[in-house]
């Protein structure tokens, strides 16, 4: 076959893609690539002189090529910061917002001419190890260790919230910046709450009783995005992790034998919420929803709770009544359990890489510092209304939007107190199989005990992947 | 000698002409095939260039799948009701359209507005199936504010709190899917039926009027076997499309590329794209699409072979 060299070539790319008959749409944009492309590459990378405030040796008056991927974030945040980076630096800068990152880099990446900066994101996103083993992303090391804008006494790296920089980190460099920090719970809505003078619930009980009384009112009491299991997904995971630590959550990324089945808090957990479906707590219809679907009718006062990451209020943001007053939850916790209420998931998302042949490489790593100041993390909170991994990352005087106050304030809670699974990147077979045991579930088609028979299996499935010697967390 | 010479220039020039898209021919379509059937022996995970021969393991642990079983299984269900109904009705519409009238004496005519049932009926086969995906998810919407569940709950059939989740059960999923495109069928060959119809001389209409047939014995009779031609090119390609079945699919029904409740609404071409894109199994992928290759064959030239009958020449 011929195609075990190290590179991925181009001639690769076609071979590739060709093995599907998909080969109209690449060979469509390699086309185009050819066509626009070679007037970049035939300058030399702009430098400037190496300063204390330029580490990085940007020159003025250069270019900056910067392409982000416009989704559930929308691109207004990044005009916004081409527009301060320009002013600073003198440079101009081109910006392409898109959702189909692969079709327009793909080739650029292949033909050496890439961005210099790229949030590679989205369904179309270029895998990052692909990206990696073809020696295509530049070593953001030297942005970590260069003195931060807001405090020059301190380095980038002490800025960050923990985690951010294991998760970019790929074979011991660390090559993307994962930038939106993202809490996952529940959420409802304030004015309802208020009017109906619910307190929000710390426990299992009280949650389950909140939802009764939403049903008293003629209300669903939870509403889940039914197509999309991976939402419930989110609770069922974090009640386990919260009833039985930490422990219990890793049991689960290790792929142990007894990470479901024979585990208490599994049990417990999955008893939980299908007594939300037994009781008839549910939203009706919410099991075959959209995500869409089912978070307008939240937003429409259908149902009292609803589980998210913070991306929520940002995607919501049309159908959110203004006096809404969106608000978040930790997923409430069962009795006994290992973690305290406030303990909840976040993990940081949303890559930005540097390419290591960008033209203007330092403008790139620049751009990235910049990133990490005050100053444009809290024009990412306003513009795209979430959290973004710099530690107090957001000015105290900038009012946001509820649910990201709401948030801001539940992960300075939470403290040192937050986990975050890694199964669902690792193994994508096992979390099908466990989403769509959970579809079952809530649709009242299988019992608790079969759910964690059927997620057990999926677990001693993924024990066969060749992969699972080397994704050990401790 | 000049004969031959004239002969020579002529074939090579004619070659000039067919070379070319012959070379495009084994590029972009026989080429992409053996190459798919190359990397249905190896483990190749379509992330990474490098990649090792496994043998025909790809198909034994095709032949252990129960996902890529109940797929094929959904696939053959599709593949009998698709054709059957599609045809049926669309045979019947035409019928109706063309010759079911009875209105003048001895006139041979479609049942009273029939020009319009054709405009009407051939709307859907304007629509992409994208935009069919999006309709029918309104109509099948698992809340009150589905079409259904709307008209349903007000006829007081359904209880409001417990809504049909049409495209949620594993019971009604396949049936709902195969109404969408039946739904979407059925213009395209009520034309098409149509169009053969008005082919058929009038005389032998009138003939079989005189003689005292009904509007079924004309059907069966006359109609049916000038038809055959058409039925049977239809029978093909609607068992193409239910061999095929992604768009809709993967568009309307819950998992990754669709195929749920459960795997209820599989067909080969989502198991085969989950495992190629999602799973990182590409090479397992590829040897599902070679399977789906030879069955799609193998079940035209059945169609093709089982169909054929002796043409009648007017």
């Amino acid at each position: 076959m011929g195609s075990t060299g190290e590179g991925f070539g181009r001639r690769d790319l076609i071979k590739r893609s060709a093995a599907l008959g998909l080969i109209s749409v690449p060979t469509m944009s390699f086309l185009s690539a050819c066509a626009s492309g070679g007037e970049d590459t035939t300058k030399g990378p702009d430098k400037g002189a190496v300063s204390k405030e330029n580490p990085f040796g940007v020159a003025k008056g250069g270019k900056m090529d910067v392409v982000v991927f416009k989704g559930g974030f929308g691109d207004d945040y990044a005009k916004a910061w081409e527009a301060a980076f320009d002013k600073k630096w003198g440079t101009t800068s081109s910006h392409l917002g898109t959702q189909e990152i692969t079709g327009k880099l793909q080739t650029r990446f292949n033909g050496g001419n890439p961005p210099d900066v790229v949030d590679n994101s989205g369904a179309q996103k270029i895998k990052l190890d692909v990206l990696f083993k073809s020696n295509q992303l530049a070593d953001l090391t030297p942005v970590l260790d260069a003195p931060s804008l807001d405090d020059p006494s301190k380095k980038v790296r002490d800025t960050l919230i923990a985690g951010t920089i294991e998760q970019g980190t790929q074979g011991g460099k660390f090559v993307s910046l994962n930038y939106v920090y993202t809490v996952y719970g529940f959420w409802y809505s304030g004015k309802l709450f208020k009017e109906k003078g619910w307190t929000p619930p710390k426990t299992w009980d009280e949650f389950l009783a909140v939802c009764a009384k939403a049903k008293e009112a003629g209300l669903g009491g939870l509403a889940h995005q039914g197509k999309y299991p991976y939402y419930i997904n989110v609770v069922i995971m974090d009640l386990i992790a919260k009833k039985g630590g930490l422990e219990a959550m890793k049991a689960i990324d290790n792929l142990e034998p007894n990470a479901f089945e024979g585990n208490a808090a599994a049990l417990a957990a999955v008893e939980a919420v299908y007594e939300v479906v037994e009781k008839d707590l549910l939203l009706p219809g919410t099991n075959g929803l959209t995500h869409t679907e089912s978070q307008t009718a939240w937003n429409q006062y259908k149902a009292a709770f609803i589980p998210s990451g913070s991306w929520l209020e940002n995607e919501q943001l049309k159908q959110t009544p203004d006096d809404f007053d969106m608000q978040f939850l930790p997923v409430p916790v069962l009795a006994d359990s290992k973690l305290p209420f406030e303990a909840i998931r976040a993990g940081a998302g949303e890559p930005f890489i540097v390419p290591e042949k960008a033209a203007n490489k330092p403008g790139g790593l620049e751009f990235i510092r910049s990133m990490l100041s005050r100053e444009w993390s809290t024009i990412f909170a306003q513009q795209a209304n979430s959290l973004t991994v710099v530690r107090d990352g957001v000015d105290p005087g900038v009012k946001l939007r509820p649910g990201t106050q709401s948030a801001v304030t539940a992960l300075k809670a939470a403290g040192t107190n937050t986990f975050n699974y890694l199964y669902t990147d690792w193994y994508s077979e096992m979390d099908t199989a466990i989403q769509d045991a959970s579809n079952e579930l809530m649709a009242k088609r299988i019992q608790p005990k079969e759910w964690i028979k059927r997620a057990q299996a999926a677990v001693n499935k993924a024990a066969q992947d060749p992969n699972a010697k080397n994704n050990r967390r401790s | 000698m000049s004969q031959v010479v004239r002969g020579r220039g002529r074939t090579g020039f004619i070659a000039g002409f067919l070379l070319a898209p012959l070379a495009l021919y084994l590029t972009f379509v026989i080429w992409p095939y053996v190459q798919t059937f190359g990397y249905s022996f190896t483990n190749w995970t379509g992330q990474s260039p490098t990649f090792d021969f496994v043998g025909v393991d790809n198909y034994s642990a095709l032949m252990k799948d129960e996902v890529f079983r109940g797929a094929l299984w959904n696939n053959l269900l599709l593949l009998v009701f698709v054709p059957a109904v599609t045809i049926l009705l669309a045979l019947f519409f035409a019928f109706m359209v063309n010759a079911g009238g009875r209105g003048g004496a001895g006139g041979v005519q479609g049942v009273a507005g029939s020009r319009f049932y054709k405009i009407v009926y051939f709307f859907p086969q304007v629509l992409s199936l994208a935009i069919l995906a999006v309709l029918f998810g309104a109509v099948y919407r698992t809340d009150e504010g589905g079409l259904l569940n709307g008209v349903l709950i007000r006829l007081g059939i359904v209880d409001r709190m417990h809504p049909i989740e049409w495209l949620n059960e594993p019971r009604l999923v396949l049936w709902c899917l195969l109404l969408v495109v039946v739904w979407h069928g059925v213009g395209f060959y009520l034309v098409l039926f149509s169009a053969a119809m008005q082919s058929v001389p009038k005389d032998i209409y009138e003939a079989a009027l005189l003689d005292g047939a009904g509007r079924a014995q004309t059907f069966f009779r006359v109609t049916l076997p000038l038809l055959w031609d058409s039925v049977q090119t239809s029978a093909v390609y609607l068992g193409i499309a239910a061999m095929d079945m992604f768009v809709l699919v993967s568009t309307m029904t819950s998992g990754q590329f669709g195929g749920g409740p459960d795997h209820h609404s599989e067909v080969m071409a989502t198991v085969l794209m989950r495992n190629f894109l999602y799973f990182g199994k590409s090479g397992y992928a590829c040897a599902m699409g070679v399977v789906m290759l030879v069955l799609t064959m193998i079940l035209s030239v059945i169609t093709l072979r089982a169909t054929r009958r002796e043409r009648i020449e007017f």
